[in-house]
């Protein structure tokens, strides 16, 4: 008798901690995926920024418009990759960073323009914009971490295993961004 | 935690049983505390944020107000993955310094002085407010009430049971028909050393436990920015501001970044009722997550980088 009690309170024992495991796991994955989406609304507000910018610094900049219409078509061509996979995507948003760099390193030539309240609030969203997107892939990776750790560690391994829960892939900048950027400050 | 709690218990039990006598008096007075100190935390609990940002004399701000430290803020809140940014308020004052209230992440507040956003850079102001949302993200605001409200309760009931057993308690205890003269009075000797001691024993563990948390919100806060010397910068210059924060005082002090209440002469060692650890030791502690000396303190923007030691293989 007392046997059998003390079976079936083990195996409800074990039940529960089954459970709790199982929803940890699922509730680690949402949060990456979660958190992986979080990294787009931001690349989408930059991309939402940009013609105010462009707007803003237009009528100053007559002898620039190069370098304005880079940044244009760079933003125009992040869009249209948001849809060709995360490798081409973060290129495209790399390419995107760079040409906002060239923008405000001209912008220090005009005074005038540096001092406008628009393009300096305009400057401070941007900055807060670039600032977001490198914390919401921080977040994403640590994200990763915490899942790849639940799912490799014992005991819980065992559970993501019986329920096909993968490993996901870290955030990795591309390779041309690791080389020291040199500033030309001609 | 547990100490302050068990002390609190067996100050309780030991107070019932030398005044009311037997053990049945021992629990029921515990119980009075303890239903009154349930009482006290669930209001703590519910409006302590509203009341300590009243007396701080903060008022709110939006994103048009002050869009740096919304931003800054804004983006501490993506890096921790909280839901949502917590409450943003403004000091009017020109000391720097900060605090965050609130008992959980969505129900955090951030204040931050007029002094402290003119004194620092952006990089600085972001170490500062992701310490401050470490300290949400960490309970500590939730940690801290209930130590204080049961510290609070020890010191009450000492007190309340010092006085009683001046003034009243030996009356009682011959008028009443206890068992045994002498078990009466060895008790009531270990209550009255207890409700000494206890008080003394409960504030320092409290006051131990604050330093160790800031030492933990500092580290978490790295954790958000991975950038140690900003914090470390952003302490150095609170630290060489000599004026101390108007609106703060002793029951709120505990909750700023660094002591507001700036003392005269600058301790090196920890006392033992300090709120916050020496900031000397805190920056300290900080460089040595940057690997970095102390002249990156006054460095400029970006610390220096050997080129030789940074392409060679650590030792």
């Amino acid at each position: 008798m007392i046997a059998i009690i003390a079976i079936i309170v083990t195996l409800v024992v074990l039940g529960i901690i089954l459970a709790a495991v199982y929803n940890s796991l699922v509730t680690r994955r949402n949060q990456v995926d979660n958190s992986w989406s979080q990294i787009d609304v931001q690349l989408k507000r930059r991309h939402d920024l940009i013609p105010n910018l462009v707007e803003a610094v237009k009528d100053y900049m007559s002898y620039e418009q190069e370098t304005l219409t880079k940044v244009t078509e760079a933003r125009a061509a992040a869009i249209g990759a948001g849809n060709q996979g995360p490798q081409a995507q973060a290129q495209a948003e790399n390419v995107l960073t760079d040409t906002l760099k060239s923008l405000f390193a001209v912008v220090e030539n005009y005074p005038d323009l540096k001092a406008n309240q628009n393009v300096m609030s305009l400057q401070e969203e941007l900055t807060a914009t670039e600032n977001k997107i490198a914390f919401a892939r921080q977040f994403y990776n640590d994200s990763v971490l915490t899942y790849n750790n639940k799912i490799q560690t014992v005991p819980s391994n065992l559970i993501a295993g019986t329920f096909n829960f993968s490993p996901r892939q870290f955030f990795a900048a591309p390779e041309e961004d690791k080389a020291v950027p040199t500033v030309d400050l001609r | 935690m547990g100490f302050v709690v068990t002390l609190l218990a067996a100050l309780g039990f030991a107070i019932g049983e030398a005044v009311i006598g037997g053990t049945s008096g021992g629990i029921g007075l515990l119980g009075v505390f303890g239903i009154v100190a349930i009482v006290w935390s669930v209001i703590g609990y519910y409006s302590g944020d509203k009341m300590v940002l009243a007396v701080s004399g903060a008022h709110r701000v939006t994103h048009e107000d002050e869009p740096q430290l919304f931003n800054v803020v804004e983006e501490m809140t993506i890096a921790a993955g909280l839901p949502q940014a917590p409450a943003i308020y403004v000091i009017e004052d020109p000391a720097p310094n900060a605090f965050a209230t609130g008992r959980d992440p969505q129900h955090a507040s951030i204040a931050v002085t007029r002094g402290l956003m003119a004194a620092l850079d952006r990089e600085e102001l972001q170490g500062v407010v992701a310490h401050e949302m470490s300290h949400v993200r960490n309970y500590d605001i939730r940690f801290a009430t209930l130590v204080g409200i049961l510290v609070g309760m020890i010191a009450l009931i000492a007190d309340f049971f010092l006085r009683w057993s001046f003034f009243g308690g030996s009356g009682r205890r011959r008028g009443g028909g206890d068992s045994g003269g002498n078990a009466g009075a060895i008790l009531l000797i270990i209550a009255i050393v207890l409700a000494i001691v206890a008080p003394l024993a409960a504030y320092s563990v409290q006051f131990a436990i604050s330093r160790r948390r800031e030492y933990l919100a500092d580290a978490t806060g790295v954790e958000l920015t991975r950038n140690p010397l900003g914090l470390a910068r952003a302490l150095f210059v609170i630290a060489s501001d000599p004026q101390p924060l108007r609106h703060a005082n002793r029951a709120t002090a505990h909750l700023y970044i660094a002591n507001p209440r700036k003392n005269k002469k600058d301790k090196a060692v920890t006392g033992v009722f300090d709120t916050h650890p020496p900031i000397q030791k805190r920056i300290d502690v900080l460089l040595a997550m940057a690997h970095a000396g102390p002249e990156a303190l006054t460095d400029g923007a970006a610390p220096h980088v050997d080129e030789a030691a940074a392409t060679q293989p650590p030792a």
